[in-house]
């Protein structure tokens, strides 16, 4: 197995369990997920609306090795399906993404969006209970109001550990289009949701009313010809966000400068190398995913066929190009027609931004250290899944002759496709959604 | 509802002691808001070791129960045993300064600065300061946020070690991690500047402003000037130019739009905090930057503070600053590209024509009241014409009157109805200004063409503004003007006009008084009882009841009283209800007003609020404030408790057949 550091510094270890579902319905398809600031937890949202917490194990001086297994904290259903009656639209409960608050105090706060509404969720312990009633005895049976000659004040008991996830804030009627992301300002008061063509700005305390600080929406409806597909805010700086556009360009906006953000101040984008032009051209080079990095000097895109990292000092053409499924370049016609050219894959950054991960078909994920140029490819499945073993990474052929252990392109399966992962903050575990099943990966622990 | 063995006291108290964790929110937030009954019915002993105890842990319920709570315990000294106990409450309190919703976090801030003064210094050492560093110390950010709002309770009143230490805890947070504590103690650093000693608000105070007005975060640096206001204030003349001046010049021109926002809309009082001299220098030169900012939002601001601004200058150098630096960037301001900076410009424009005297405001100000009534945006029109007042002292509204009027019309006509109502609303204002004769020439057609508005809204707002009139020209301007066009309109093809006449009548007839409702009114509305249309005739039963009162008996009982018993058989439904209601109002006021004032007042409940929606229901204004003196009286005859049970025994309609 020792070939594998060759790829990377870091041998990735399944644990134990799969968090999945047994049923496979559409609902159990995980939509998104996401470690918190600390990492200890990992939120998913699903087609259902539904989402899950997980926690992670505390370490335990007996059993060193187990230190990492996350259990399932708290589920609860986030959003239904709803139906818009004045534009006759159905609006899907689907869980689009989730972001973390920064812990403020002993509860957990994250906020979820569906397509129309982003909801801001506690997630809180109780481990006490009032007991003792004046108007009821212990059985609960009402007491006769007669025989009361004493009043008695309930006593907090304790009981068992009881997680409670409450909806403390919900921002609705505010998105025409359907919202593609949601990120918090570092300033922790407000934060922007997205659509196809607007970002608004929220205070997180205030529900009713929302900033309208981009807007691409052209007058006539006809000349649209870009829409916004992901926006984050600069992990410092409480002033900069970064929106990429389905034309694969990156427009960095300084909220110091204007209340209005329709003027950006950077432009990001790679001029087109016309020998490569075809018909897909422009449906591949829309971007998918845009990531600041951790220390804010970097943006990672994702379009079709590559990752992409900038540096925001550079406008005209990115640092880093990495290929994902460069193989993939001669099956776009059937890609096409079979509507995977549209899957939006995600992209993620580890916690030094030395390593980025992103998914690919037939339930793989590669990943790209930038410091020794390798990359892997690794698969997320159940047979490879043993306890304790390491991931092996696979091969796509491309040519004519197949070795051992090589996938051919032809043999890929296009409907497990790996979109949503994320990586831990600080350490090398990852989690994976491939469908209705979330792999955590770790790395080898010594 | 207790037996004989139990003490029938003690189940109320009960029941709200079970319900404090009842599963309707309601109920818990009822029993919460009764929480000084049932600590009363506890005693002061059992308060402080029962109750209390379990309030500190009911940290999981909803906002409005844990507002409710944390309001109740900053009242509740005198129910844990007085001052001597006063610590008690810390507990709950300090749990509750640590929840994350801000405004239950802020009233249990609020709560522990009242009970903070209840405390001896000692108790204040021993108990209260000690819970201050630990919410300053804390974890997580919301308990260091709430010791920010503390500092300045427990300062003045504490040894000069224990001092030492809360300036420390004070410029530890300062410098936080979170921008949320940042934001927290940039929100107090003038409310804590004030209470400490000079030495220190230069020491100390001010470095931890000048950090603060450069935070990296845009929502500190826009807090830090707000502080600016209370630091300078404190400071002695002399250094403000050292302390504060540079602070202040780099937040007016900081990169931050709205860092510049919050100087522009402080502006006023910065003004008064630093001074003539520093104004005269420092200010101005600013406040002219502001008024051609490149952000909108700023120099709508900005625009905002353009006539306090002036007021506020130094009396000797005023006119000439005005006339120099601020009206060239005001005459900019007037054409700007952004409607809302235009509009708030418009909105205090007029207010300069009194600083600035007739001679500078006919050759300086007018053109500019002229472009801004000719302006696209119909807000900006309206600002204008809201303050007309100011010029009228001035250089009287004549000056204005040629391009007034065209634009009082063009509003008048204006495509979009909430701007027509904008502009009826200050009719009445313009009539004044303007005077009788003007407004017979040129405004009343307006006036009587807005009740044939197709917009409902138009057509009310439009009767109003009659009434307005009338009560402002008086009856027989109304008789010689007025009714005359609204009676006309009793036959017009329209059944909403028609509807509109009766409108006017109920509006108009007491202004208007008892002669011309029973001679001129009166006969219109009893034709209109053989209209065609329904919604007609029971609008006359409506009227006629509302009319009743400014009518004497005579003809109440010859005339209305039997349109109305005829409208009472009436074919239609709703005609034949308003038609009763309106028998029975009119017979109770008369009787009312015949003399069983008293009887009535001891059946009505005992609400004052009450009485009067009932009244007006009735169609008896002029009797309102009467019953309201029969029902004090009243009081002074039961108990309270009593009259609370009959309340709801009571039923309007048992009221009406007295």
């Amino acid at each position: 197995m020792k070939c594998f550091s060759r790829y990377l510094p870091y041998l990735f270890r399944p644990p134990s369990t799969i968090l999945s579902s047994t049923c496979h319905t559409e609902a159990d398809i995980i939509s998104t997920v996401e470690f918190n600031s600390s990492g200890e937890l990992l939120a998913t949202g699903d087609k259902g609306g539904r989402v899950v917490v997980f926690q992670r194990e505390q370490e335990s001086k007996s059993q060193p090795q187990r230190r990492g297994e996350y259990n399932v904290y708290s589920t609860f259903q986030s959003h239904e399906p709803e139906f818009d009656y004045l534009k006759s639209l159905e609006i899907e409960e689907k869980i689009n993404k989730i972001k973390w608050l920064p812990q403020q105090n002993a509860a957990y706060f994250l906020l979820s969006t569906n397509d129309k509404t982003v909801k801001l969720w506690k997630i809180s312990e109780r481990d006490k209970r009032p007991e003792g009633y004046n108007l009821k005895d212990e059985d609960g049976r009402i007491r006769n109001p007669s025989t009361i000659t004493s009043l008695r004040v309930p006593v907090l008991q304790p009981m068992d550990l009881m997680v409670e996830a409450t909806a403390r804030r919900v921002f609705s009627n505010a998105h025409t289009y359907h919202i593609n992301s949601i990120s918090v300002n570092s300033d922790l008061q407000t934060y922007i949701s997205t659509d196809d063509l607007r970002v608004n700005l929220w205070n997180l305390e205030i529900t009713d009313r929302s900033f309208n600080i981009v807007d691409i929406k052209p007058a006539n409806m006809e000349e649209l010809t870009e829409v916004i597909t992901s926006a984050e805010f600069h992990p410092q700086q409480c002033h900069t966000f970064a929106y990429s556009s389905s034309k694969g360009s990156i427009r960095l906006c300084d909220m110091r400068q204007a209340a209005l953000c329709d003027k950006h101040c950077k432009y990001f984008e790679e001029p087109e190398d016309p020998s490569t032009r075809s018909f897909f051209s422009e449906i591949i080079s829309s971007i998918s995913d845009v990531k600041f990095s951790h220390n804010g000097r970097y943006l990672m895109t994702r379009d079709y066929l590559t990752v992409k990292v900038w540096d925001l000092q550079m406008e005209n053409k990115p640092l880093e190009t990495y290929q994902v499924h460069d193989y993939l370049r001669g099956k776009l016609c059937s890609l096409y027609e079979n509507d995977c050219i549209f899957d939006k894959f995600e992209c993620v950054w580890n916690g030094s931004d030395s390593v980025i991960m992103t998914g690919s078909y037939n339930n793989f994920f590669r990943m790209f250290d930038r410091n020794t140029k390798r990359d892997v490819t690794l698969e997320a499945s159940r047979e490879n899944s043993k306890p304790r073993a390491i991931l092996k990474p696979r091969k796509v052929c491309v040519g004519g002759k197949r070795r051992k252990d090589e996938i051919s392109v032809d043999s890929l399966d296009f409907s497990k496709k790996i979109l949503h992962t994320t990586w831990h903050p600080h350490e090398n575990i990852i989690a994976v959604a491939a469908t209705n099943n979330l792999y955590i990966f770790q790395d080898k622990v010594n | 509802m207790a037996g004989a063995d139990g003490d029938d006291s003690l189940y109320p108290i009960a029941v709200l002691i079970d319900e404090l964790r009842n599963e309707d929110v309601q109920l818990r937030l009822n029993s919460i808001k009764k929480l000084s009954t049932i600590a009363l019915a506890l005693g002061v002993e059992r308060t402080r070791t029962e109750l209390l105890p379990f309030l500190t842990d009911t940290i999981y319920d909803e906002d409005e129960v844990l507002l409710a709570l944390a309001e109740q315990l900053g009242n509740f000294t005198m129910l844990v045993g007085g001052p001597e106990y006063v610590h008690c409450l810390l507990p709950p309190l300090e749990s509750l300064a640590t929840v994350e919703e801000t405004v239950v976090r802020d009233k249990a801030v609020e709560s522990l600065r009242k009970i903070s003064q209840e405390h001896s210094p000692v108790d204040l050492e021993v108990h209260f300061e000690p819970l201050v560093k630990r919410l300053a110390s804390g974890d997580w950010f919301t308990s260091r946020t709430s010791a920010c709002g503390l500092f300045s309770v427990c300062y003045p009143r504490v040894s000069s070690t224990v001092k030492a230490e809360i300036r420390q805890h004070f410029r530890t947070l300062c410098s936080d991690d979170t921008p949320m504590v940042r934001r927290a103690a940039a929100s107090k650093l003038g409310e804590f500047a004030k209470v400490l000693e000079l030495d220190y608000v230069k020491s100390d105070i001010i470095s931890l402003f000048t950090a603060l007005a450069s935070d990296e975060q845009d929502s500190v640096r826009l807090l830090a000037v707000e502080a600016c206001v209370s630091i300078a204030t404190l400071l002695p003349q002399e250094d403000l130019e050292t302390l504060v001046m540079p602070t202040l010049r780099q937040a007016a021109e900081d990169k931050s739009w709205r860092v510049r926002y919050m100087v522009a809309d402080k502006f006023s009082e910065l003004q008064k905090a630093v001074g003539p001299e520093i104004t005269k220098n420092d200010l101005v030169p600013a406040f002219q930057n502001l008024l051609k900012d490149c952000e909108a939002e700023v120099r709508a601001a900005a625009a905002n503070k353009v006539k306090e601004f002036c007021e506020n200058l130094p009396e000797d150098s005023r006119e000439q600053i005005i006339m120099t630096h601020i009206l060239p960037c005001v005459k900019e301001l007037v054409s700007d590209t952004n409607q809302h900076v235009k509009s708030a410009l418009a909105s205090v424009i007029m207010g300069l024509s009194t600083i600035l005297g007739k001679d500078n405001t006919i050759e300086h100000l007018l053109p500019l009241f002229l472009a801004q009534l000719k302006d696209e945006c119909p807000e900006v029109r309206l600002n204008i014409i809201s303050n007309l007042d100011c010029v009228n002292e001035v250089i009287g509204i004549r000056q204005l009157s040629q391009s007034l009027l065209p634009a009082i019309v063009e509003l008048a006509e204006d495509a979009k109805w909430r701007v027509r109502l904008a502009i009826i609303e200050y009719m009445p204002l313009l009539a004044g200004q303007l005077g009788v004769e003007f407004f017979d020439e040129k405004l009343n057609t307006l006036c009587m063409a807005w009740l044939i508005d197709h917009v409902y809204a138009i057509r009310e707002a439009a009767t109003c503004n009659l009434m307005k009139l009338v009560e402002k020209f008086g009856a027989e301007w109304a008789q010689n003007t007025i009714v005359p066009k609204v009676l006309g309109m009793a036959n017009d093809p329209n059944y909403l006009h028609r509807m509109t006449t009766l409108f006017c009548i109920n509006a108009l007839s007491e202004a208007c008084g008892q002669d011309i409702t029973t001679k001129q009114m009166l006969p219109v509305v009893l034709k209109m009882s053989n209209d065609q249309v329904a919604n007609v005739r029971f609008n006359v039963a409506k009227s006629l009841q509302k009319i009743g009162p400014v009518l004497d008996s005579n003809a109440l009982q010859s005339e209305v009283k039997p349109v109305l018993e005829k409208l009472a058989t009436d074919t239609d439904m709703d005609v034949k209800y308003f038609a009763q209601e309106a028998i029975s109002g009119t017979a109770a006021a008369k009787q009312i007003i015949f003399g069983i004032l008293h009887l009535t007042a001891l059946i009505l409940p005992p609400n004052p609020e009450w009485t009067t929606t009932h009244l007006y229901s009735l169609g008896m204004f002029q009797v309102e404030l009467v019953l309201v003196d029969q029902y004090k009286a009243v009081l002074g005859v039961h108990s309270l408790h009593h009259l609370t049970v009959q309340e709801g025994a009571l039923q309007p309609r048992q009221a009406q057949a007295v």
